[in-house]
């Protein structure tokens, strides 16, 4: 016997077929080439090889973009979990005029065209005279994933009752341990979460790196660089295919413990 | 007064949230050791005094003392006052153990006396063995109870108890009555008990301050509150009352009556009556200081008035009856000890006799 609301739907369910087919099949091509033996992507395959795994193997430039991307993504993750974990406190904790607002302007980046934010940089940093680097790529991938960490903890701060902190503050722990001992273990998973997720967007991010890079390229920025030959393209796809199973492997974790510890919580 | 009895001293509070009033200027002390209980309606403010108390809200006006110390400068975790949400507030992520145990970690134990400590209040909650459940695996009335434990294990000077015992069914309840009852008496901490449920303010507390619209509209002990309530809306919070208009009636100094709707004239002691000849009195009357009979009681105050219905509860009966001269009908409340012409087998519409005595005649307020 099923419910009312949980009866099967056909129409439904074929409709999700479709629309998952849409979304991945694409996506599927990428990995499929990455090992066909032949430079040209096209059918028929002319067989199956890892040559361009091992070619990536042995390419410096390429350690070196992976090496820049994982700094970037790390500093940023935690920059923006933190900055994340301080603004939803502040707007589920406090209260204040205009926190509408407030919280309108902190996902702002999530609607605006990243080209328009990444201009507006550039065009700010070169006025200030700073020079492109790194750094200045981690301050764009830090205004994109700080909308997406924010909205990761929100939930989190705003599912537990703020009478957990008072009981701790009655039981005579100041804001310090109270938040060591009663916020951080519950809003864990969340942070978790956050921080696998702004390192996955800062990793692939590349509208703001091609504006802001300056000599050391991150690797969606290598890999733009290399479609110019092509000859060098399988081994960008082989890349690419990796990419795309790391991304989704963090990805997947980081729901999974989102919803974890959301299930732990009820 | 001595200064046990402003253990706890509350002078001239208010607070607003915004334009909105939740306690309106609230002075009263509470003495050391006290069972005292906060008893109103939902929304009169109770919550709100009571976090007060604890230091989550700061009064708008006034200040608190607890100990002689002002509080305004104090923050929760220094002050001498443990609270049990109403929520509860149980940890989820710790197990029942680690809950109870939560406000010892400054206390630097060995973990053995710890361990002692938590297993003692386990047994004091009736909940022995579950110290390694999570929150989650609890019931509400599981929850309130350690809830309970994690405050007590401190031994606060001060326990604020929300509407600690809200979620626990009747027989439960009356026995965490007795239990808290009893272990106040013999730890002697000082309880600030909130309540909404007359009875159980009645049954635990030392005093009661009753409370509405975030005034407190009497501070007195059970028995004072039951029977020289000072307001109609205390008289009626309280049990079942009967309420009457009158006038004073003066014939000279010595001679003072009440002539009330209904009742007749009542004549009083002048000790009873300072109010002068014409002023309008508001008067008040149990439904058990009332008796009924057939017939005409001889000498004393009675009326005679016809029954309206009756209801059958046991060990008594309320019966409601109609009296010339007052619109309301009249609540009487008598023993089945010896059943009255067939108790509430009685016809409706039948004449019976009302009679009572002016002692018990309470003198209101007139708000
Ligand atoms: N933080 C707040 N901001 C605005 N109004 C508040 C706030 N806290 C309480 N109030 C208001 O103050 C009034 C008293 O609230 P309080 O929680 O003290 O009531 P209570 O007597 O404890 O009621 P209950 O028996 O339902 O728990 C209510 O009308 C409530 O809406
Ligand atoms: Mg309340």
């Amino acid at each position: 016997m099923s419910s009312y609301i949980k009866r099967p739907n056909r129409a439904l369910q074929l409709y999700a077929v479709l629309f998952l087919i849409v979304l991945y099949v694409p996506v599927l091509f990428i990995p499929l080439f990455s090992f066909n033996d032949s430079i040209y992507v096209r059918f028929p395959l002319q067989g199956v090889t890892l040559k361009w795994y091992g070619e990536l193997w042995t390419r410096e430039p390429v350690w070196n973009a992976l090496w820049n991307s994982v700094k970037v993504g790390l500093v940023v993750s935690v920059i923006s979990t933190v900055l994340g974990v301080m603004a939803a406190r502040a707007i589920t904790r406090t209260r204040m005029r205009g926190k509408g607002a407030l919280v309108t302007f902190i996902m702002m980046p999530l609607v605006i065209p990243g080209i328009i934010f990444g201009v507006a940089l550039l065009v700010l940093l070169s006025r200030l005279g700073v020079p492109l680097s790194l750094y200045t790529v981690g301050l764009g991938h830090l205004i994109i994933c700080l909308p997406f960490a924010v909205a990761t903890l929100l939930p989190r701060f705003e599912g537990f009752d703020p009478s957990m902190e008072e009981a701790s503050a009655d039981l005579g722990e100041n804001g310090w341990w109270t938040f060591w001992r009663v916020t951080f273990p519950m809003v864990m998973p969340g942070i978790v979460a956050s921080l696998l997720l702004t390192f996955t967007i800062s990793f692939d991010e590349f509208i703001m790196a091609f504006f802001l890079t300056g000599t050391d390229p991150t690797l969606p920025m290598y890999i733009w660089g290399q479609l110019r030959f092509p000859k060098e393209f399988p081994s960008v796809l082989a890349m690419a295919a990796l990419i795309l199973f790391v991304s989704f492997a963090l990805v997947f974790v980081a729901q999974w413990i989102g919803r974890k510890g959301l299930e732990e919580q009820e | 007064m001595t200064p046990s009895d402003r253990f706890i001293s509350i002078r001239s509070v208010s607070k607003r949230f915004g334009a909105f009033t939740a306690i309106e200027d609230i002075s009263m002390d509470i003495g050391q050791g006290e069972f005292f209980s906060l008893l109103g309606a939902s929304g009169c403010g109770k919550t709100t005094l009571l976090r007060m108390l604890a230091g989550f809200e700061a009064p708008s006006k006034g200040e608190i003392f607890i100990d002689d110390q002002p509080m305004s400068d104090v923050p929760p975790h220094h002050r001498p006052v443990n609270m049990v949400f109403q929520s509860y507030a149980i940890f989820p992520h710790l197990n029942v153990r680690d809950n109870i145990a939560y406000g010892l970690r400054k206390q630097k134990l060995a973990s053995t006396r710890r361990a002692e400590m938590v297993e003692e209040m386990l047994d004091l909650i009736k909940l022995p063995g579950y110290g390694n459940r999570k929150a989650n695996e609890l019931s509400g009335g599981q929850r309130q109870r350690i809830a309970l434990a994690r405050a007590l294990i401190l031994r606060p000077k001060v326990l604020l108890l929300d509407e600690p015992l809200g979620a626990l069914d009747k027989q439960l309840r009356e026995q965490m009555q007795l239990e808290l009852r009893a272990l106040q008496r013999q730890v002697g901490i000082t309880f600030v008990f909130v309540t909404h449920d007359q009875e159980e303010a009645l049954t635990l507390s030392d005093r009661i301050a009753v409370m509405s619209g975030g005034k407190v509209l009497q501070v007195d002990t059970p028995a004072g509150l039951y029977e020289t309530p000072r307001t109609r809306a205390v008289a009626s919070f309280i049990g079942t009352m009967n309420f009457f208009r009158g006038t004073v009636r003066r014939n000279g100094s010595v001679m003072a009556a009440i002539e009330a709707e209904g009742l007749g004239t009542i004549p009083m002691a002048t000790a009873q009556l300072t109010k002068p000849d014409g002023a309008p009195v508001q008067i008040a009357l149990r439904p058990e200081k009332f008796s009924l009979s057939p017939k005409r009681p001889e000498g004393g105050l009675a009326v005679e008035g016809r029954l309206r219905t009756a209801a059958y509860m046991g060990e008594r009966s309320q019966y409601y009856l109609s009296i010339p001269g007052k619109a309301e009908p009249v609540a009487v409340s008598a023993p089945n000890s010896h059943r009255l012409m067939g108790g509430h087998d009685l016809p409706e519409g039948q004449a019976l006799w009302l009679s009572w005595s002016p002692e018990s005649i309470v003198m209101l307020d007139i708000d």
